[in-house]
């Protein structure tokens, strides 16, 4: 007789701690298919988690087994044309006997990667391990732009338009309650004496005793009428708070030189920041587009592809790309339907003429409808003229405006942390 | 025979379904005399049978990287479609636990139904190997026991320490069996309860071992007995018995490791006997239900559909060629032996006189109880298996400029493709032959390893690092010499690694 048991429902995903096990032995390895994967993948596709390959000679276990050399005789299927005799070439590639260990070894001929899948968190994980990032998910956004009112209790000021008439007057109610209190004693104890006295009826001592009691009690009564019925103490107010709403849509504006200063890895810099703003952004906005505006002496919106890798050579005129990124915000991004955020990455160039335009465009043009815009510079240089005219910005508008320079992909984090972190 | 309805006409498999099949083939199966553990049949889910591919097809075992490993590649390769999951995972054990996948159709569980819980069932009861080497009933227990032993390895030296020691003692695995000893069954009751007395023991019998108070040097070096007296081939034994600085822990992990590679060992050896002798019975077992009329001609065709490619063998030349199919050979051999017996022909008489003409369940039977890979082969290949695998030899020496074609199928090839597929199969050919020679006890408590060469064969390019791992687990210098059937050494290697000075050696 058989037993017949449905297992399906018992734990799954038994093998997770040896998965993890797994990938703590190499995170150095998978650390650095991460950081591959980085600068090789699409921003937008940054957080999907994914492929990671790690060379199988790393990985493998060791065993005994027989190396190549020495007499084998091995027996194959599929015999066509041989007759004893004949003679054949090894196969050629290194390792003739490559196909020979595959007995001995269980691996056999192989991939030369070994390659799998890791998650999201993991994969952010080991993204951000280098920059130190801690759990920013938890960060809130301190501005948004559309407020919601919300009911937050009751209050004792406010418009005239908010009272709350039931509160009001229960108010009123329990105060004049409050208030009374030794009045109302009073009286009940005179009538207690009343009460007394009219047992000793008909003492007319005892009538004139009553009559004054009954003044007595008669004055009190009037002091509690006297009490007002409702006052300005009473009164209670709706209070209703204007809550932040994010809204719902967002959108990136990376704005970065490609002029011939801007080598790869500075560009690498740029993107991982990039890469960091857009995670932000994801964790807090349901849509989010992302606009790429790079520029020489003139600039251009393209798209990632070219962002990142495309080469140009020439002089840097920043102030174009602020320009073209505030007609772009015009024309397609109303700052009441969208956030808008803008990340510039630069290496310092500028034209001398054209930095102070720089400043004008982003106070008139840009800084009035962002919510954000940091400016990350990538030099290992002193700075030039763009970072003291962006320097009286931030100034002026500590609010919006964050600039911060990076000299290498360890300060990435830790910038980007200054740059969101919350303002008192 | 009379016409009966059909257990199931469709697809869909129920657990009442799954029943009846399951009577029906035990009752075809023993109507044909399977001795078979009682059966487990459990169902669960493809991730679940991913977990179980992880783990060594074991339901519960302890924790490991290298699993992890398996997982993710399993993980990735089924998630490609690079590869389906197999249709069922046994386990040796009593009683026999067979897993069936959730997303199979009613004819694939039937015919995982009759390969496991009827084929390698009885294999397992009957093959003498898993009747001499592994003990059925304990297994479960024992892996319970071995999980929640290293667990707490964990917890008290911490992972990695026990990862370090798991991952030498995996490194020698497969040296860590014993060939011709029978292990003394030891439930895990006992086993718990001789744990402390064998550690106290052990650690008494090795400051004996080292507490070698030097008599008068009357004996000279040379003629001192070596340690171990008779070299010892079970590696990962040996250490647990006699390496100086372990722990007690340590020493249980290594006998852990131990004790699961002695449960494979069988397993390792039967691979073609045990898969040709469960496709043979899947495939008997079910054309008898359709024969009754009990499976339609539907579900036959889709049953004929998954065993032809699962006994398919693509030929050297073709992309798919990944060695001999060991289900496509020992289906070939199974068949074949029931030809002989049942149609013989004047070549079987003369290679097979015994059972040429017998009958052929009982020389089966027969077949599958006595004999591992090698030997069956050896015995039951026939020339008319070796034609229509179109089998041949290659003679690969390396002094060589070419390779040869040394045997096909024809008649002066037989017997040698027989042998050589045989020797193929022998576990002793396949792996180098490496054993324990000697232990340097009045000197540097060196350990001495020699390879016994195996047609001039060397040791592959992982051996140093094997090497490392047996030196995290002797404590002290390890050396390998290769030596020669003629008793010289030909090679040595060292851990640590000696600056070039072996020719004063």
């Amino acid at each position: 007789m058989s037993y017949i048991i449905d297992r399906r429902l018992n734990a799954k995903k038994k093998s997770t701690v040896n998965r993890q096990r797994f990938l703590r032995r190499y995170k150095k390895h998978i650390k650095r298919a991460v950081e591959e994967a980085v600068n090789t993948r699409s921003i937008r596709d940054i957080d999907q988690g994914g492929e990671v390959s790690i060379p199988t000679k790393d990985i493998s276990e060791p065993i005994f087994h027989h190396g190549n050399g020495g007499v084998r005789q091995r027996v194959f299927p599929g015999n066509k044309e041989f007759v004893v005799g004949d003679e054949i070439k090894r196969p050629e590639g290194g390792g003739g006997g490559g196909s020979g260990q595959g007995k001995a070894s269980n691996q056999g001929e192989g991939e030369d990667e070994f390659t799998f899948q890791i998650n999201q968190d993991e994969f952010l994980d080991f993204m951000f391990e280098d920059l130190e990032l801690p759990n920013m998910i938890k960060k809130q956004l301190r501005d948004a732009t559309s407020f919601e009112v919300r009911r937050a209790g009751f209050t004792s000021v406010g418009s005239p338009d908010k009272l709350n008439v039931v509160r009001s007057l229960r108010a009123a109610n329990a105060r004049r309650i409050a208030l009374s209190g030794k009045e109302r004693r009073k009286i009940r104890e005179l009538k207690a004496e009343i009460k007394t006295l009219e047992g000793l009826l008909p003492n007319s001592d005892a009538v004139n005793q009553i009559n004054a009691l009954n003044e007595e009690i008669k004055a009190l009564n009037k002091r509690i009428k006297r009490m007002p019925f409702i006052d300005e103490f009473d009164l209670k107010y709706n209070n209703l708070v204007r809550t932040p709403v994010p809204s719902s849509k967002a959108v990136m504006f990376c704005v970065m030189d490609v002029s011939g200063s801007m080598t790869q890895s500075i560009k690498d810099i740029a993107k991982r920041f990039f890469i960091l703003l857009y995670l932000f952004l994801t964790r807090n906005y349901k849509r989010i587009e992302v606009v790429f505006v790079r520029h020489h002496t003139h600039a251009k919106e393209v798209d990632e592809e070219e962002f990142f890798y495309s080469r140009e050579t020439g002089g840097t005129i920043v102030s174009s790309a602020l320009n073209l990124s505030a007609d772009i915000i015009r024309d397609r991004y109303p700052p009441g339907d969208w956030n808008i955020y803008v990340a510039q990455a630069s290496d310092g160039d500028n034209w001398d003429g054209d930095s102070h335009i720089c400043r004008e465009v982003l106070e008139q043009r840009i800084l009035p409808l962002v919510q954000y815009f940091a400016y990350v510079e990538i030099t290992t240089g002193p700075h030039q003229n763009l970072w003291l005219e962006y320097e009286q910005i931030r100034d002026k508008f500590g609010e919006t405006f964050a600039m911060q320079t990076i000299v290498e992909p360890g300060d990435i984090y830790p910038v980007f942390r200054k740059l969101f972190e919350k303002k008192e | 025979m009379k016409k009966r309805e059909p257990i199931s006409t469709g697809s869909e498999w129920t657990f009442e379904l799954i029943q009846k099949y399951d009577q029906e083939i035990a009752r075809v199966a023993e109507h044909y005399g399977l001795d078979t553990y009682p059966n487990q049949i459990e169902v669960i889910t493809s991730e679940q049978m991913m977990d179980a591919y992880s783990s060594v097809g074991m339901p519960l075992n302890y924790n490991h990287w290298s699993f992890g490993k398996q997982f993710v590649t399993t993980e990735q390769q089924y998630k490609r479609g690079q590869m389906g999951l197999a249709y069922e995972i046994v386990i040796n054990s009593n009683p026999c636990i067979s897993y069936l996948m959730e997303e199979n159709t009613m004819t694939m569980q039937a015919l995982v139904i009759a390969h496991a819980c009827y084929g390698h069932n009885s294999f397992f009861k009957g093959n003498y190997l898993f009747r001499t080497w592994t003990d059925a009933s304990a297994i479960i227990d024992y892996l319970l026991f071995a999980k929640n032993y290293i667990a707490k390895c964990e917890e008290r030296h911490g992972v990695d320490a026990v990862e370090q020691m798991l991952d030498s003692c995996h490194a020698l695995m497969n040296y860590g069996v014993n060939r011709y000893l029978r292990p003394q069954p030891v439930t895990p009751e006992e086993e718990k309860n001789r744990l402390l007395d064998r550690e106290e023991y052990i650690q008494r019998h090795l400051n004996q071992l080292w507490n070698t108070i030097p008599k008068k040097d009357l004996i000279k070096e040379k003629k001192a007995p070596r340690f171990p007296k008779d070299p010892e081939e079970n590696l990962l034994y040996f250490i647990e018995k006699n390496a100086p600085l372990l722990e007690p822990w340590q020493r249980e992990i290594v006998r852990i490791v131990r004790k699961i590679a002695q449960y494979y060992y069988p397993q390792r050896q039967t691979q073609v006997m045990n898969e040709g002798w469960a496709c043979f019975w899947h495939y008997t077992l079910l054309h008898h239900l359709h024969d009754e009329g009990l499976v339609t001609d539907g579900f036959i065709m889709e049953f004929l559909h998954s065993h032809t490619s699962v006994i398919y063998q693509p030929p050297f030349d073709s992309p798919y060629f990944n060695g001999i199919n060991p289900y496509a050979l020992g289906y070939g051999m199974m068949r074949d032996i029931r030809r002989i017996c049942e149609t013989p022909t004047d070549e079987d008489y003369q290679w097979f006189p015994d059972i040429a003409g017998s009958d052929w369940n009982e020389t089966l039977q027969h077949a599958m109880r006595n004999y591992k890979d090698e030997s069956f082969i050896l015995q039951y290949l026939s020339p008319h298996m070796i034609r229509e695998l179109k089998l041949f030899t290659i003679t690969d020496n390396s002094t060589l400029s070419t390779m040869q074609v040394s045997a096909i199928h024809d008649e002066e090839g037989y017997q040698k493709v027989r042998e050589n597929l045989a020797a193929s199969y022998n576990i002793g050919n396949r792996e180098p032959n490496i054993q324990i020679y000697n232990v340097n006890v009045r000197g540097d408590r060196s350990l001495t390893l020699r390879h016994y060469m195996h047609n001039e064969q060397p040791l592959g390019d992982d051996t140093d690092e094997v090497l490392k791992h047996l030196h995290r687990l002797w404590g002290f210098d390890v050396h390998l010499e290769s030596v020669s059937p003629e008793g010289e050494i030909i090679d040595a290697i060292h851990c640590p690694p000696r600056p070039h000075t072996e020719e004063v050696a």
